[in-house]
C-alpha cells in the first residue's frame, strides 16, 4: 500500500534580485508501508529541503504529492502537524534530544501532542519504548550522561513511540562510530520491521544505504533510482 | 473536548519542564516581577485597609450615609419648647417613613469615681443611634427600647471609663453616681471599645435621661461686655438616616416642614454631615495610591522587559528544541501556546510569592500599628481583591512578556532549525 508518493516535485526558493533557485527537479518517488529507501546525496543536493517535502513540513512548488492517498496541499497546516506527529517519526544526525530532560521524558515527547490513551498513559508507553530498545535502565539518566550510541537509541524510542507508519532518518548514523552504527541501524531496522513502518534513510554512507530494499540517488536537486550493485561497488 | 484537554494539559506539562530545567534563570527574571506585584498588592491592599478603617471612623462621627442632621432655634433667642420641637419632627418624620432617628444631645455630668469627681463626656442618644453610627459594644448589650422605663438611667460607657471603675462584671449591674442638683445612679449596661491611645473617659445615655440630669437651658441676657448665651443643657440635635440618593430631597423637605411647623421666626437648618457627603466617595488616599501604583506599574514593566530579554536571548538555543518539538507534531498554536504558558506559568509563580509576600508586608503588626494610628482597633481582612488584582497583573505581565518569543517560535523554520 502506497504511503507517500511523490510525482515531478518541484521546489524552488525565490531569491532577491536573482532568478528562482531550483532545489528539487521533478522527483518521483514512491513509498509503501514496509519499504526500506535510501536516499543518498552530497552536500546541496537538496537533501533537506526533500526531508521537509517528506516530513510533511514544507510544500512542493509543482507537482503532485500525495501522503496516504490524499494530496498534501489539501491538509491545513493544523491536520498536518497533527499527521506528522501520528504517523512520521524523524530521527536526525545530532540526535536531538532535548537537554535537561531525562531520556523517558524524551521519548514521552512526541506523546505529549497525541490524545487519548497515548497522552495520559504516556509514561507507561515511553518506558516500554525504552525497554524495547534496552534502555529500561537508563530511564532517569539525562542526555549528557548517555553515550552517542544510547543517544541514538533513546531518539529512536522517542521516533517510534507513536507508532508512526513513515521513519525518516536524516544521517542516522553519522555521529557514530561504525560499529555503533551498524548496531543502531540494525535496532532501527528490527523495530521498524515489527512496527510495519517504512523507513526512509538520508545519508551519505553507502555502507548504510546499502541496508536498504530500494536505493536513489540525490544529484543537483534530481533523484534517479540506483541498484544495490552500485551501491556495493561505491561502498 | 478530548484534544483540547489533552492539549491543554499537555502544554502546562511542557510550560512546567522549561520553567523546571530553567529555574536559575526563570528565578532571576522573576524577582523583578515578584517585588512588583508584591508592591501594587501591598498599596491597594493597605488602601483598602486604611480606607476601611477611615470609613469605619468616620461612621462613629458622622454617621452612616446618608446622615443628615437638624438643628432648629428661635431667631429672637428665646427657647423653643421640647415638646413642640419634638413633635414638628416626629410628623416629619412619619410623613417620610424614616425609621431610623435619634436626638443627640451633647453635654458634660460629673462623675463620682473612687478617686474623686471628674467631668465625663455625655451623649445623650435614642437607641438607633447605636445602628446610625455603628457604634460597637465590646461588653453588655446597646440600648433598647425597655431602657427607656428603666427607674435608674442606663449608661453605656467607654473603655477609659470602664478601666477607671475598675471593669467590674456588668451581670453584677455596676453602677456610676452622676452628682448634679440631685445626685443619681446610673446602671452601666455596656462597654464601647477605646477610640484612640489615652482617651478620656466618656458615655452615653438616653437622651431622656440625659436631659432629666442636665439643669434646663436657662438664657443670660446681653451684659455689658457681650451678647446673650445660654447656660445648662443644650438643645437636641436631630439626626435621620435616610437613603443616600434620596438625601437631597430630604434636606429640603425637612428643613422645610419643621420650619413650618414651627411657625415664624425658627431658624431651621439641616445638614448631611456623613462623610459621604463630604469627598463625594472619592478616595482620600487616591493621590498617594495613585503615585505608589504608577512607580509599582514601572516596576512590572521593568520586570517584564527583564523577562522578554532573557526569553529572546535564550530562544536561539530554544529554536533547536522548537523545531524537534514541531517535528513531533507540535501544531504552530500548540508551540505559541506552550511559550507563551511558560512565561504565564513563572510569572503566577511570582504572582503567587507578591502577594505572599504583600499579605505578610499588610497583616504585619507593626504596618498595621502605623497604618491605622491606633485609631482603629479592629483591622478588617486582606482585601480579597487586591490579591486578585496581584495575580491578574502577574499572568498579564506573563502574557505580555510571552508574547514576542512566542511569534518568534511559531515562525521557526523546522529542518533548518534542527540541522543547523
Amino acid at each position: 500500500m502506497t504511503l507517500l508518493q511523490l510525482e515531478g516535485v518541484t521546489r524552488t526558493v525565490q531569491l532577491i534580485d536573482a532568478p528562482p533557485l531550483t532545489i528539487l527537479n521533478g522527483v518521483d518517488l514512491d513509498v509503501a508501508v514496509g519499504d526500506r529507501v535510501s536516499i543518498v546525496g552530497r552536500s546541496g543536493s537538496g537533501k533537506s529541503t526533500l526531508l521537509n517535502l517528506l516530513g510533511l513540513l514544507d510544500d512542493p512548488t509543482t507537482g503532485q504529492m500525495h501522503f496516504d492517498g490524499r494530496p498534501v496541499p489539501s491538509f491545513s497546516s493544523g491536520e498536518r502537524d497533527r499527521v506528522r506527529g501520528r504517523d512520521v517519526g524523524f530521527i536526525f544526525q545530532q540526535f536531538n534530544l532535548l537537554q535537561g530532560r531525562t531520556a523517558l521524558e524524551n521519548v514521552m515527547t512526541p506523546l505529549l501532542y497525541a490524545e487519548g490513551r497515548q497522552f495520559w498513559q504516556r509514561s507507561r508507553i515511553a518506558g516500554e519504548m525504552l525497554d524495547r530498545v534496552g534502555l529500561g535502565h537508563r530511564a532517569t539518566a539525562m542526555p549528557d550522561k548517555l553515550s552517542g550510541g544510547e543517544q541514538q537509541r533513546v531518539a529512536i524510542a522517542r521516533s517510534l513511540v507513536r507508532g508512526p507508519r513513515l521513519i525518516l532518518a536524516d544521517e542516522p548514523t553519522g555521529a557514530l562510530d561504525l560499529e555503533t552504527g551498524a548496531s543502531v541501524m540494525e535496532l532501527l531496522d528490527d523495530v521498524a520491521t515489527a512496527s510495519g513502518a517504512a523507513l526512509v534513510t538520508i545519508t551519505h554512507d553507502p555502507a548504510i544505504a546499502a541496508l536498504a530494499t530500494t536505493h536513489y540517488r540525490l544529484d543537483h536537486g534530481v533523484l534517479t533510482p540506483t541498484d544495490a550493485a552500485a551501491m556495493a561497488v561505491q561502498a | 473536548m478530548k484534544r483540547f484537554l489533552s492539549n491543554l494539559v499537555g502544554s502546562f506539562v511542557e510550560a512546567w519542564q522549561e520553567v523546571r530545567i530553567h529555574r536559575t534563570r526563570v528565578m532571576l527574571s522573576l524577582v523583578g516581577v515578584a517585588v512588583a506585584v508584591c508592591a501594587i498588592t501591598t498599596v491597594v491592599g493597605l488602601g483598602a485597609v486604611a480606607g476601611q478603617a477611615i470609613q469605619e471612623q468616620n461612621e462613629t462621627f458622622g454617621g452612616r450615609p446618608a446622615n443628615l442632621s437638624l438643628t432648629a432655634s428661635m431667631g429672637d433667642g428665646s427657647q423653643l419648647a421640647p415638646e413642640t420641637m419634638q413633635g414638628a419632627w416626629n410628623t416629619a418624620l412619619e410623613r417620610y417613613d424614616i425609621t431610623y432617628s435619634t436626638r443627640v444631645v451633647s453635654g458634660s455630668l460629673l462623675v463620682q469615681f473612687a478617686d474623686g469627681a471628674a467631668n465625663v463626656t455625655t451623649t445623650g442618644v435614642d437607641p438607633s443611634y447605636g445602628t446610625m453610627h455603628r457604634v460597637r459594644v465590646i461588653d453588655g448589650t446597646w440600648f433598647t427600647t425597655a431602657d427607656t422605663e428603666r427607674l435608674a438611667p442606663a449608661a453605656i460607657v467607654n473603655e477609659a471609663f470602664y478601666d477607671r471603675i475598675g471593669r467590674p462584671d456588668l451581670a453584677t449591674h455596676p453602677t456610676a453616681m452622676v452628682l448634679g442638683q440631685q445626685n443619681t445612679t446610673a446602671v452601666i449596661t455596656g462597654v464601647t471599645p477605646s477610640r484612640w491611645e489615652g482617651e478620656e473617659p466618656s458615655m452615653f445615655l438616653l437622651a431622656d435621661a440625659m436631659q432629666s440630669l442636665t439643669p434646663p437651658p436657662t438664657s443670660v441676657p446681653a451684659g455689658p461686655g457681650g451678647a446673650s448665651y445660654q447656660m445648662g443643657g443644650q438643645p437636641p440635635m436631630y439626626e435621620a438616616w435616610v437613603p443616600p440618593e434620596l438625601a437631597t430631597e430630604l434636606t429640603t423637605a425637612l428643613q422645610r416642614d419643621v420650619a413650618a411647623a414651627l411657625g415664624d421666626g425658627a431658624n431651621v437648618s439641616v445638614n448631611r454631615q456623613d462623610y459621604a457627603a463630604f469627598n463625594d466617595g472619592q478616595d482620600p488616599f487616591l493621590p498617594i495610591k495613585l503615585m505608589v501604583g504608577g512607580v509599582a506599574v514601572l516596576v512590572l514593566l521593568l520586570g517584564a522587559l527583564g523577562l522578554v530579554n532573557i526569553a529572546l536571548v535564550t530562544l536561539k538555543q530554544r529554536i533547536r528544541e522548537i523545531g524537534i518539538r514541531r517535528s513531533f507534531g507540535a501544531t504552530a498554536g500548540r508551540v505559541f501556546f506552550s511559550v507563551m504558558m511558560e512565561s504565564v506559568v513563572a510569572t503566577v509563580v511570582a504572582g503567587v510569592v507578591g502577594v505572599i509576600g504583600a499579605i505578610l508586608i499588610v497583616k504585619n503588626p507593626l504596618v498595621e500599628q502605623l497604618i491605622g494610628q491606633g485609631m482603629v482597633s479592629d483591622f478588617p481582612p486582606f482585601p480579597v481583591e487586591a490579591a486578585v488584582l496581584g495575580m491578574v497583573a502577574a499572568t498579564f505581565v506573563g502574557a505580555l512578556a510571552g508574547l514576542l518569543p512566542a511569534l518568534v517560535a511559531v515562525r521557526v523554520k523546522v529542518i533548518d532549525a534542527i540541522r543547523y
